[in-house]
């Protein structure tokens, strides 16, 4: 996206470096501080890695929004975040920092459950109101979309239960691994259901 | 339209405003103008017109951010002759901040201003002079002279 100059000078500025790894760094930190300060820093990213690969982790003020697999495409996510969210977005980590060492944990097996502040402005409704619901399906253990539909207060709407499911913005943090179906098979999942399985197996093996 | 996230706008065009900012006003002061106009293009940002030329735009921040170092440096250097002497931070001797900086700092403010708008941010110099004021044939002259005199002090300084 540079633009093309439009002359043959450029041999004058040669030694004015394009890139310039040192000062980028600095002046993007000293940015994100800024930002942070002003209070204009909407949404705050970074990402870790895991066994399920790597997770993008994003957070507005009022705490983590989004989760997202490597397999969602973290280039579409954000811009989905700067349409749905705000634009003024950085990639920031220290508002991440618990999310990541929490998560962490969990991997490990060092944790059964996120103590988090969670914004669920991506959900909404019925959708909102199954995904409160998860948390109550304890570590290791499953639910099935019917169970869940009727958590959430409408025990007909088994389909939209799965589908809030499937657009869980928050996986892992927000259980929905854990809800299968009636009949005992995995059912799907935004990560794949090779991600869901593993972190069932882990949940069962700490 | 989708609007892309202003982490992009930092990687897209972080690295041109810096040479901007670092041409017109040195190694030293560059620095916290670049700050100043990526924290005030945030703030905007959301209002900007999708669509728009986002270079042109950053670069007009730049443009009233550096003018404002000027200002601020000016302030400074009358009642005051005694503050500390800040480090260049990415000194490397004999780099930029050396022959090139000295060779940009002898022209003018303004020869420098349309040299980094049209040489480094490859603005047409009908915007160069809408940052400027006057003409486009005097934001063209302004950059020919700037040049020539750089090729001068600088090109034909570094052959002897």
């Amino acid at each position: 996206m540079m633009t093309a100059h439009p002359t043959g000078d450029g041999e004058l500025f040669a030694a004015l470096p394009v890139h310039d790894e040192a000062a980028r760094h600095r002046l993007h930190a000293r940015l994100v501080a800024a930002a942070e300060q002003a209070g204009i820093l909407d949404v705050a990213y970074r990402t870790i890695d895991t066994p399920v690969g790597t997770l993008l982790l994003a957070a507005t003020d009022q705490g983590l929004v989004r989760v997202a697999y490597a397999s969602e495409d973290h280039d579409l996510v954000l811009r989905q975040l700067a349409d749905r969210v705000s634009p003024r977005v950085l990639r920031a980590p220290a508002r991440l920092d618990s999310p990541a060492k929490e998560l962490d944990e969990y991997f490990a097996g060092r944790r059964s459950r996120f103590d988090l502040p969670l914004d669920f402005q991506l959900s909404r409704g019925f959708r909102r109101a199954v995904l409160s619901h998860l948390t109550e399906i304890g570590y290791g253990t499953t639910a099935s979309y019917a169970a869940v539909a009727a958590a959430a207060g409408n025990p007909k709407a088994v389909r939209a239960a799965a589908t809030a499911c499937a657009t869980n913005p928050l996986p892992v943090v927000v259980p929905c691994h854990r809800v299968v179906r009636s009949d005992g098979s995995i059912g799907g999942y935004a990560g794949g259901t090779d991600v869901k399985k593993t972190l069932l197996a882990l949940e069962a093996a700490a | 339209m989708s609007r892309q996230p202003f982490e992009a706008i930092v990687a897209a065009y972080g690295p041109t405003v810096l040479r901007v900012c670092r041409a017109i006003l040195g190694p030293t002061a560059a620095d916290d103008a670049w700050s100043e106009t990526f924290l005030a293009a945030m703030r905007a940002y959301p209002d900007l017109r999708p669509g728009g030329n986002v270079e042109a735009w950053l670069v007009t921040i730049a443009h009233r951010k550096a003018i404002d170092q000027l200002r601020a440096s000016s302030r400074r250097a009358i009642p005051t002759d005694d503050l500390p002497e800040r480090p260049s931070g990415d000194g490397v001797p004999g780099g930029w901040e050396a022959d090139l900086w000295a060779a940009l700092e002898t022209l003018t403010l303004k020869q420098r201003q349309a040299v980094a708008y049209h040489y480094l941010a490859g603005l047409p110099y009908a915007e160069v002079a809408e940052l400027l004021g006057g003409s486009p044939e005097a934001a063209r002259r302004a950059a020919a002279d700037g040049i020539a005199a750089l090729r001068k002090t600088y090109l034909e300084g570094a052959a002897r």
